[in-house]
């Protein structure tokens, strides 16, 4: 009898449990087919020559070739740059609409904005800069009849360094406005009360509870912010049409370029960002255990 | 001495006034509470000891010290939350270290007092604990120490224990009057719950729509209401429409019923319409005919409550609910038979509005 209860209930069980893993089923299915079978093609044809053949050719010039190393420090610098500079405004900005005083009716046109432009990128995103802030764009053209300014004489381009990092600020802000926000939200009104109460500052307040309490999701965001340009290639390519050697378009002109051609060396170089960015999620992972100890 | 003084505050949201002429005189070590229900402006009063509100008029001293417009920070008011408020990434001594932290003190004196706030919350043992590894009943307690760890001058505890279960509520409020009665501190206990008030406080505070109803020690408040709220609010009340008969023998008549009254036709007419109230518990059966009252009834309904019987009986055309302690050889009459009741003078009581 009891033997019968348990089975029964052993069936319904798995029942149930296989009727769960149908829903997320479609996800496993992509991420089969898009990542992990892709990712194990990256990785084994980074071994091969142009041939087919097996080599540790491709591999060896990451370390060698300085223009590869000069791509990879310069994908690190701008992704770096516009991580920091994104995680600084879109905090900022964060706080101001939640925390902060500002009417409610901002929050809701800022959190729109950054819904939007976070993933307004690739050709649009490099057109709209091109019309603003490129040599004949509307705003240079205003600073240069209004206010007798030439910012292309100053030492701005829009398709070098300064430019791009600029470019990437316009979607990395707002992703970090649409993380942070409702991470201050989390932050409790007793608190802040409380810490006054015992007779602190804001200012202690700040360094003491709330910048602890955030700094985990801080951190992943600026994680997210920096693989978000690691991995940008379509607004880079469309912007300066391959003249900046930041590593995505490396990879773009080895696999499918005329002139540099070689497959194997483009998949060796992805291979390269993926163990960028799992040394970044490490270092990430680290940084988290130590700031989030008093997290269940 | 007056420790702690309210004079004329008053709280406006815009048009609402939260709190209307509030003026209480605190003696150092009482310990208040602040009862009422919902919106009756006893948080915004607490809130505005602690310096999260000011005052739109009236002003707030401690030792004579005007400390209206101080902010939170510079009073030296201790507060506990009703959602504890523990700082998450910090553990119970980083907790309750941290108010003398913030004020510079020296790390000796710090470590002392946390020892010393532990073993008063018994929790010694969870210093390095975080706040999720705790209870409620604990967490509660280590909000209760660090207030209490800057030594404050007033100790505020707003409805701290709402959020525990049953049994710990009740636990837990013997332990923070025991504490505070140890500390001697003055505390301001705000709560809805009129058992919590009545067994915790040196006095009540009843409010309603901002206003103060009454003030009084808890035997007081609850023998002797003043008001039909606090009559109504606090403890259970049966309330009858009634007419001064006699002003000198203190006779009313309640729906054809006479009742002797001790004070009630004080500064009364004959002919005046008065809201009699007399509490469930102070009926009894009339086995003897001492008492003033003794009256005839029929037995609507009886309701078993565990330690008590409320028993519903018809006076007239009015139904009264009477509460005797629940004994296991008591003989309940039964549904619809006839008995007398009887109560004192003292317990007929007469309303204000």
């Amino acid at each position: 009898m009891t033997q019968n209860v348990l089975s029964a209930f052993k069936g319904k069980v798995s029942a149930s449990n296989y009727k769960n893993w149908i829903g997320v089923a479609p996800f496993f299915l992509f991420a089969i087919l898009f990542i992990f079978l892709p990712s194990i093609r990256l990785f084994v044809d980074s071994f091969k020559d142009n041939n087919g053949h097996f080599t540790f050719a491709n591999i060896l010039q990451l370390f060698s070739e300085p223009y590869i190393l000069n791509a990879y420090a310069l994908s690190i610098k701008i992704s770096a740059v516009t991580a920091l500079g994104g995680a600084i405004l879109g905090f900022l900005l964060a706080y101001s609409v939640t925390v902060g005083n500002l009417p409610k009716p901002m929050r809701s046109i800022l959190i729109t904005f950054s819904g939007v432009a976070s993933n307004f990128a690739g050709v649009p995103l490099a057109f709209a800069f091109v019309s603003t802030l490129g040599r004949t764009g509307f705003i240079t053209i205003l600073f240069k009849d209004v206010f007798g300014l030439d910012i292309y004489q100053s030492g701005f381009n829009l398709y070098g360094f300064a430019g791009l990092s600029l470019v990437y600020m316009y979607f990395q802000f707002p992703l970090m406005v649409l993380i942070m926000a409702p991470a201050l939200d989390g932050l409790k009104k007793e608190w802040r009360e409380a810490s006054e109460n015992l007779g602190a500052s804001a200012m202690q307040y700040w360094i003491y509870i709330a910048l602890p309490v955030l700094l985990p999701s801080i951190l992943g965001a600026t994680i997210l912010l920096f693989g978000n340009a690691f991995g940008a290639y379509a607004t880079a390519y469309a912007l300066t049409g391959g003249r900046i050697g930041i590593v995505t378009i490396q990879v773009g002109a080895q696999i499918r370029g005329d002139v540099l051609h070689n497959p194997g060396l483009g998949y060796a170089m992805a291979m390269g960002m993926v163990f960028i960015m799992a040394i970044s999620l490490a270092g990430y992972s680290w940084l988290q255990a130590k700031t989030e100890r008093w997290l269940k | 001495m007056t420790h702690l003084a309210l004079t004329n505050v008053s709280k406006l949201f815009g048009d609402f006034a939260a709190v209307r002429d509030f003026n209480l005189d605190v003696e150092k070590g009482e310990f208040v509470s602040f009862l009422g229900p919902s919106g009756c402006g006893k948080t915004t009063t607490l809130r505005m000891i602690g310096g999260f509100e000011i005052p739109s008029f009236g002003n707030i001293l401690i030792d004579g010290e005007d400390i209206t417009n101080k902010a939170p920070n510079q009073r030296n008011v201790g507060m506990v939350f009703q959602s504890y408020a523990l700082f998450p990434n910090m553990t119970v001594a980083q907790n309750i270290g941290f108010g003398l932290r913030v004020r510079k003190e020296s790390e000796a004196n710090i470590a002392d007092r946390i020892k010393e706030m532990l073993s008063i919350i018994h929790l010694e043992g969870k210093a390095h604990s975080y706040p999720y590894q705790l209870s409620g009943g604990q967490m509660q307690r280590v909000a209760l120490a660090r207030a209490l760890a800057i030594r404050p001058e007033v100790l505020l505890l707003d409805e701290p224990l709402s959020a525990l279960d049953a049994k710990i509520r009740v636990s837990l409020r013997a332990e923070i009057r025991g504490i505070q009665q140890r500390l001697g501190i003055t505390a301001i206990y705000v709560t809805h719950d009129q058992e919590e008030a009545l067994s915790l406080s040196d006095r009540i505070v009843v409010m309603n729509t901002g206003k103060i109803e009454q003030v009084g020690t808890p035997f007081e408040i609850y023998n002797f209401p003043k008001t039909r709220f606090v009559a109504n609010f606090v403890g259970s009340l049966n309330t009858a429409d009634a007419e001064v008969v006699d002003v000198q023998q203190g006779l009313l008549i309640a729906d054809g019923v006479l009742f002797h009254t001790a004070e009630g036709t004080k500064g009364r007419s004959v002919g005046d319409k008065v809201k009699m109230a007399i509490r469930p518990e102070r009926f009894s059966f009339a086995s003897e005919q001492k008492k003033a009252n003794v009256i005839d009834a029929t037995i609507e309904n009886i309701t078993f409550l565990g330690a008590v019987v409320r028993i519903e009986v018809k006076i007239g055309n009015a139904n009264f609910n009477m509460d005797t302690f629940n004994n296991p050889f008591l003989e309940l009459p039964k549904i619809g038979s006839q008995t007398k009741v009887t109560c004192s003078r003292e317990a007929v009581l007469v309303l204000d509005d």
